[in-house]
């Protein structure tokens, strides 16, 4: 694609080099707006793949905690990774989806584990043994009153915070 | 020019000769060349058909010794070829759906005619497909095979390796069983556990790379009808497109790239063409040309018989057919001693436990209880590029073509099974007897256990041993001989580790008897 020496290039510096012929910078031209066109195109197209709105159910969900419940026992929602727990200072809610790969941690005596990998979590959700990186989530509770509440998976609230019932 | 009257009778038996004569016809217009019984037609036969002209028309003695290739390579592809046919059949009943997957697999397992039979050859194929491609990697690895002018196909193979995996991780869901859908859970969150990173950095908000790539591959933040279309599309489409197309270059690259490796002394070594041999070259051509500008390779001395050389049909076609049948028995046999498994309905709310990929993923599963970065993601790349870069590293000539071949030899290779072993049993060892860094410390940094933990400290250990064996025998390749072997024995016993002596809750146990009821 570039053009043969002239005869005169030799003396030239390479600071000064040989202007480019025109057919070889019109050929150049098209070749790269043609990769251009191909990388933008394939850009474009992963924006088709990326969902723009995730078809996942509902992150909201009500549930009403039973009479019987004691004071720090967890209550599973059912059939939700989610679980509830009503002591002195109010209910909370932390997210039962393990923060290392997203297995399902199941209560135990020491709080929850993971069976997938291991990982340990006290009762509040803390990490007593690896490899998860991370606390599990604590959710975002919203009282209904007579002891149904309200719980949005999708939105995380600070260690702690409790509702009052 | 005839007169119409001369032509009538004439004209009818010449349609009726052409219409007996039309089978014989067909048959010569569609093979071109008669029975290959003499060195041209043995030539013309390969050369004249479409499906054959990838082969040369002579082979070397030294590509056709058994213990040479193994026939791993077509072995692989036929491993794939029989996986092609059985999906397409399963294609005609599965269907897709969240709703229906599971109960389609259940029909092709318990209604459809042959449906077992044809879902346990696929498992069993593929099964067959990723062993065959580590094999087969082995091969071309010790005999050097990857070395000038083999390196870019050595490149071919490694995207080849992972379209493999990739085929088979992405079947695994389709069933929608238990099996399914956690091993891909944990398949879709390695994709997303970038974020440990970014999360320590506290840079997410910004730049979430994980999240990017979960998103894309399941379409959602959870597995579901989207994943699963998304993994059948992959599944039958995208990746065996893909494969096709690599396989075609990868072929073709071995033509043009001079045919199997062998050593440059290979005659020497193979002596001359034993007695029994039938058939060679009768009349060896007195001279041999080459398009030495076009055409890679060293040109044929001029004058000298094509020594050491025999005809491809039938000598390679006839070990390529044996090949071919033995794959082919291997998958039927081990479809009618063992089924596919087939769990429950998949439950999103509780896992299976324990939640094992298949096999050949065990081994990263195994790193990714440590640290999910790092494991899944980390040293598998380090692992690829590490393997990719192989022939760029080691340019020496010494060996090639031989078993083992090089520095340090067999000598080497063994001594470094026995480091491998010795390494990552021991690492393993401390772990399960003593934890890691979280377990003594709570409030360890994230970082600090993504950087160090057991897959790190046996990848730096094995870096190391690669590094003393360059310096031990002044060779690159005695490196490459250490590190690679290293590897794959450290990939078997973590994969040993993680399918046998792991149990509910990712607990060590010597034997699944001793797993609490469940």
């Amino acid at each position: 694609m570039t053009s043969m020496p002239s005869a005169d290039a030799v003396e030239r510096s390479r600071l000064d080099p040989e202007p480019m012929r025109r057919r070889d910078f019109l050929g150049l031209a098209a070749l790269w707006a043609a990769l251009g066109t191909l990388l933008f195109a394939t850009l474009g197209s992963l924006k088709l793949v990326k969902p723009g709105v995730l078809p996942s159910p509902s992150k909201k969900f009500r549930v009403t905690l039973p009479e019987s419940l004691g004071p720090g026992d967890p209550f599973i929602a059912p059939g939700r990774p989610v679980v509830l727990v009503r002591d002195a200072a109010g209910v909370y809610a932390v997210s039962r989806v393990c923060t290392h790969l997203g297995c399902i941690v199941q209560p135990s005596l020491s709080g929850f584990d993971c069976p997938c990998h291991g990982s340990k979590f006290a009762a509040d959700g803390a990490v007593i043994k690896g490899p998860a990186p991370k606390p599990l989530k604590w959710l975002a509770v919203t009282s209904l009153g007579g002891g149904t509440f309200v719980v949005d998976e999708g939105e995380n609230v600070p260690a702690g915070t409790r509702v009052k019932a | 020019m005839t007169t119409p009257g001369q032509v009538a009778a004439p004209a009818l038996r010449r349609f009726a000769d052409n219409l007996r004569a039309t089978p014989r016809r067909l048959r010569e217009t569609m093979f071109r060349t008669g029975r290959p019984d003499t060195d041209r037609g043995r030539s013309t036969f390969v050369f004249g058909n479409v499906f054959l002209h990838l082969h040369p028309a002579r082979v070397h003695r030294w590509s056709l010794r058994p213990t040479f290739t193994m026939g791993l390579g077509i072995f692989t592809l036929t491993a794939f070829l029989v996986a092609t046919v059985t999906g397409i059949l399963l294609m005609v009943y599965y269907k897709p759906s969240t709703a229906l997957a599971y109960d389609s697999i259940k029909d092709i397992h318990f209604v459809v005619p042959t449906g077992r039979f044809i879902r346990n050859i696929h498992r069993w194929s593929a099964n067959l497909m990723v062993v065959g491609v580590l094999l087969h990697m082995g091969r071309v690895f010790y005999t050097g095979a990857y070395r000038a002018p083999r390196e870019f196909n050595w490149v071919v193979g490694m995207a080849l390796l992972a379209i493999t995996l990739g085929l088979s991780f992405t079947g695994y869901l389709l069933p929608w069983d238990q099996l399914a859908y956690w091993a891909v859970t944990i398949g879709a969150n390695i994709a997303q556990s970038p974020r440990e990173v970014t999360d320590a950095l506290g840079i997410t908000a910004w730049f979430d790379a994980g999240g990017f790539q979960k998103e894309l591959l399941l379409g959602s933040d959870q597995v579901g009808q989207e994943a699963l279309i998304r993994f059948y599309l992959l599944h039958v489409m995208v990746l065996p497109l893909a494969l096709v197309m690599l396989l075609a270059v990868h072929f073709w690259r071995v033509r043009k790239d001079g045919g199997l490796v062998r050593p440059v002394d290979a005659e020497a070594r193979l002596g001359p063409i034993p007695a029994g041999t039938y058939p060679v070259f009768t009349e060896a051509p007195q001279k041999t040309w080459s398009l030495a500008a076009l055409v890679k390779g060293k040109t044929p001395a001029v004058g000298r018989g094509p020594e050491g050389t025999l005809p491809s049909m039938p000598h390679l076609m006839y070990a390529e057919m044996a090949v071919f049948m033995l794959a082919c028995l291997a998958c039927v046999v081990l479809s009618l001693l063992s089924d596919a498994p087939l769990k429950e309905l998949a439950n999103p709310a509780v896992p299976e436990n324990p939640a094992k990929a298949p096999w050949y993923f065990l081994g990263l599963q195994e790193l990714v209880s440590f640290s999910a970065f790092t494991g899944g993601i980390g040293i598998p790349t380090i692992v690829l590029l590490g393997l990719g870069l192989i022939p760029f590293l080691d340019r020496e000539e010494q060996g090639t073509g031989l078993w083992f071949g090089g520095p340090g030899g067999g000598r080497l290779v063994a001594l470094s099974a026995a480091f491998g072993l010795a390494a990552v049993v021991g690492i393993e060892a401390f772990a399960i007897r003593f934890g890691w860094i979280r377990e003594w410390w709570l409030a360890a940094p994230q970082l600090l256990i993504t950087a160090v933990n057991p897959g790190t400290v046996l990848t730096a250990a094995y870096g190391a041993w690669s590094l003393w064996a360059v310096r031990r025998y002044q060779s690159t390749r005695a490196g490459a001989l250490a590190l690679f072997t290293c590897f794959i024995v450290g990939f078997v016993v973590l994969t040993i580790i993680g399918v046998h002596f792991r149990g509910p809750n990712w607990q060590f146990y010597w034997v699944p008897s001793e797993w609490p009821g469940h």
